[in-house]
């Protein structure tokens, strides 16, 4: 009997070391091909490849900001926020309205950054005021509930953004001028777009501003105690209800600022813009391991590049397979690594 | 098996009853009369009564109730009691429930139309298509078998390697696949020279279906487009098969290991309820009704569109189940038949109505995303268990995470700050 049981026992280990070494394999294999595709582009295609990559890298860093949206709420609460994408949606829609109707921006000069500026504070101020109403009025009633209520809430609330956005911005795209200016540096056949510097420029102080709340400030530590154990962390006298309300209000902030810079970027707002980037930025934070601020940021670049990649290169899938590429990169991701990239199961969170 | 011999042992044998029939089958059939009733009734009132009432009833009919309405809405009837098994029986969210839709609606199109026709493949099997038609042909419950197990096949395909990831990471997956599948039908005009799915323009016609292959003209003749007191008798035949196959399975030993496990995975796991299996099990059966709808929609718009399968199908879905009961058929039921009806009709009707009455231009159609939204948040706030719970699933839903005494202490928070 007892002899059988450790047979059993040494076969299902034996099994098991199979079945991790296939899995391990296929990704080496993937991971091989993957470069193989890469060389061949850039042999091939330098000028286009740069291209495509800056390009990924300025998307990727509005993915990040939207990323770490996600992944704060993660951290505290273990929810999915649905809503955070089209929170970004109604973000672009606010900015259009607030650059151009509102304050009257127009082209590029001293005045229209100024009022840039100013649009990008207020567009941080809505995200963070929305998302902060969203939990108060529903996730918060549902903190103790089963995890299924919460999710379906979370669709709910995404729904009914979604046609906020759809009232406001109507159903077709709207097109606005933008202050930064078209086209960029160019050097040989590589172009440097003003957008891609402008997001990357904008988003980099944002993300240090954001480390340093979380890692050194008195709220940021009051951010990680209850992600770890709210309990304890009301023991401790913290005040739990309003600092996850800090963490929305530090996810909505972001969702607001990749809002205007979106807008910048591609100069068209339109009511379902939320749902897909939504996904593609959950997808990144995903990839870099949720729940974690540095894996979000990680995440957002490298699906931004593949995305780029992907749509820009010879011999890519094309733009009309850029879903499909990234959300099949989120499925294998779920299957091979679901703790991501940098993700670990003792991590610190938030 | 070691316990019981050494109990046999240790006890002399009791004689012990021979299992009757009667407590092993647990179904209780009685609905089966009353859904008849409901069915032929309806079905009865639009061919015979309908005619016969004066024009103001038929027209009024014709605009908030007209049987084309009620055939949908009977397509949603059956995809929400697929979703049904897999959320309101087994817990497990899923967001993309609209693939199985689309999958469906494809096998459809390609064994019951002109379209694989392209590539000189002729098959006719009992189809009233013409003979001399290139292309598969075949009967439409035949298409029905075949599209579930397809369905049900991808199911298993989605399911076995991410079952085992928490739930809302389920959700997300079951979502991607719901985003890829679609996305696969619109681009697959040309995969690789292939034409999977003709793309945008969509595969249409498809064959007339037949109530009976073989028999008398009265039942073997192909139905038209204007057939639908027909066409909603056999689609209601379908609803009333998958309300069997969910009343049957929630009663045996599957049905019993879902809720286990919707309720505790892990006492599930440690009363030796085989986990994988059985959310594998549940998939494949909630595929194989998606499977169905998507035929039956196919059919009932007589092609297969690749820019009708979006995620707010998907959505719509979640909330018929969510509204009407998770786990309860028949409320699933009455949720889908009003939810469907509600997008389908009321909205557009009441927007002509009110826009000509108020000479205003207000997009009454567009407040569904309002709609459908509202709905999920405010059951999800206020009534878990949707409108007609199941005691079983009320208690269920209503069971706090924590303990009372811990929630009092979440109120005394305040003070304690």
């Amino acid at each position: 009997m007892t002899t059988a049981t450790a047979v059993e026992q040494a076969e299902m280990r034996i099994a098991m070391t199979r079945k991790e070494a296939v899995g391990r394999l296929l990704g080496v294999v993937l991971l091989l091909g993957v470069a193989a595709w890469l060389v061949l582009n850039l042999v091939t295609a330098p000028s286009q490849f740069f291209n495509s990559l800056l390009f990924g890298i300025g998307n990727g860093a509005l993915y990040a900001l939207i990323a770490l949206g996600y992944t704060l709420v993660y951290g505290i609460i273990e929810l999915i926020n649905f809503a955070h994408g089209d929170l970004f949606m109604l973000s672009t829609v606010f900015s259009g309205f607030m650059m151009v109707y509102w304050l009257g921006a127009e082209g590029a000069n001293p005045a229209s950054w100024a009022k840039l500026l100013l649009t990008l504070v207020l567009a941080m101020g809505f995200g963070a005021t929305i998302n902060v109403l969203i939990e108060r009025v529903a996730y918060r009633r549902l903190r103790r509930a089963p995890r299924l209520a919460a999710l379906i809430t979370a669709v709910g609330m995404s729904f009914i953004l979604q046609w906020v956005g759809l009232r406001w911005n109507g159903s077709a795209p709207r097109l606005w001028p933008t202050v930064v200016p078209e086209g960029g540096i160019s050097i040989g056949d590589v172009t440097l777009q003003y957008s891609t510097i402008m997001v990357v420029t904008f988003t980099i102080p944002v993300l240090l501003l954001l480390t340093y709340v979380v890692q050194r400030t008195k709220q940021g530590r009051a951010m990680r105690a209850t992600a770890q154990d709210q309990d304890a962390a009301r023991l401790m006298g913290i005040n739990v209800d309003r600092t996850i309300a800090f963490t929305f209000a530090l996810g909505g902030a972001m969702a607001g600022a990749a809002g205007l810079l979106y807008l910048e970027a591609v100069g068209t707002t339109r009511y379902d813009a939320g749902f897909h980037l939504g996904l593609i930025a959950f997808t990144a934070a995903v990839l870099g391991g949720i729940g974690n601020l540095a894996g979000a940021v990680l995440g957002g670049f490298l699906i931004g590049i593949i995305q780029g990649l992907n749509d820009g290169l010879p011999y890519g899938f094309g733009q009309k397979w850029s879903q499909t590429v990234v959300f099949s990169i989120l499925i294998m991701v779920m299957v091979f690594k679901p703790t991501g990239i940098l993700g670990q199961p003792t991590v610190e969170k938030v | 098996m070691a316990s019981t011999t050494i109990d046999a042992a240790a006890t002399p044998p009791t004689p012990t009853a021979p299992p009757s029939h009667e407590v092993v089958d647990r179904t209780n059939r009685r609905w089966a009369l009353g859904f008849a009733i409901a069915a032929l009734g309806l079905w009865a009132f639009y061919k015979f009564a309908l005619e016969s009432m004066p024009g103001g009833v038929q027209d009024a009919f014709q605009t908030w109730l007209p049987l084309t309405a009620v055939n949908e809405a009977i397509v949603w009837v059956i995809c929400a009691i697929g979703l049904n098994i897999v959320v309101g029986y087994a817990g497990l969210l899923d967001l993309g429930f609209v693939a199985f839709w689309a999958i469906g609606g494809y096998c459809a199109g390609w064994f019951m139309s002109f379209f694989l026709g392209q590539y000189d493949i002729t098959f006719h099997f009992l189809s009233a298509a013409p003979p001399t038609q290139s292309g598969i042909h075949i009967n439409w419950w035949i298409v029905l078998a075949i599209a579930g197990a397809v369905c049900a096949f991808f199911g298993i395909l989605i399911g076995a390697p991410t079952l085992r990831l928490k739930s809302d990471y389920l959700a997300i997956v079951t979502l991607g696949f719901g985003e890829i599948i679609p996305q696969v039908f619109v681009n697959g005009e040309d995969i690789a020279g292939f034409n999977l799915s003709n793309g945008t323009k969509g595969i249409t016609p498809l064959d007339p279906i037949t109530a009976l292959p073989v028999g008398p003209e009265a039942v073997s003749r192909p139905l038209g487009p204007f057939d639908l007191e027909t066409k909603y008798l056999l689609f209601a035949l379908i609803v009333a098969f998958c309300v069997f196959v969910s009343l049957r399975i929630r009663e045996g030993r599957l049905g019993r290991a879902w809720l286990a496990i919707r309720e505790d995975e892990l006492a599930a796991s440690m009363m030796g309820v085989p986990l994988m299996r059985s959310k594998l099990a549940a998939y494949a059966v909630g595929a194989f009704m998606g499977g169905l709808g998507g035929v039956v929609f196919a059919i009932h718009v007589n092609g297969v569109f690749a820019d009708r399968f979006n995620f707010s199908i998907s959505i719509i879905l979640l909330a018929m189940v969510v509204l009407g009961g998770m786990g309860n058929v028949w409320g699933v039921m009455i949720g889908a038949l009003g939810l469907a009806w509600i997008n389908s009709t009321f909205l557009p009707k009441l927007g002509e109505t009110v826009n000509d009455a108020l000479d205003t231009e207000i997009n009454f159609p567009s407040y569904n995303f309002l709609i459908f939204g509202s709905i999920l948040v405010l059951m999800m706030l206020f009534r878990r268990e949707g409108l007609f719970p199941e005691t079983r699933t009320r208690e269920l839903v209503q069971e706090p995470e924590r303990t009372e005494l811990e929630d009092m202490h979440a109120d005394l928070e305040g003070d304690v700050r």
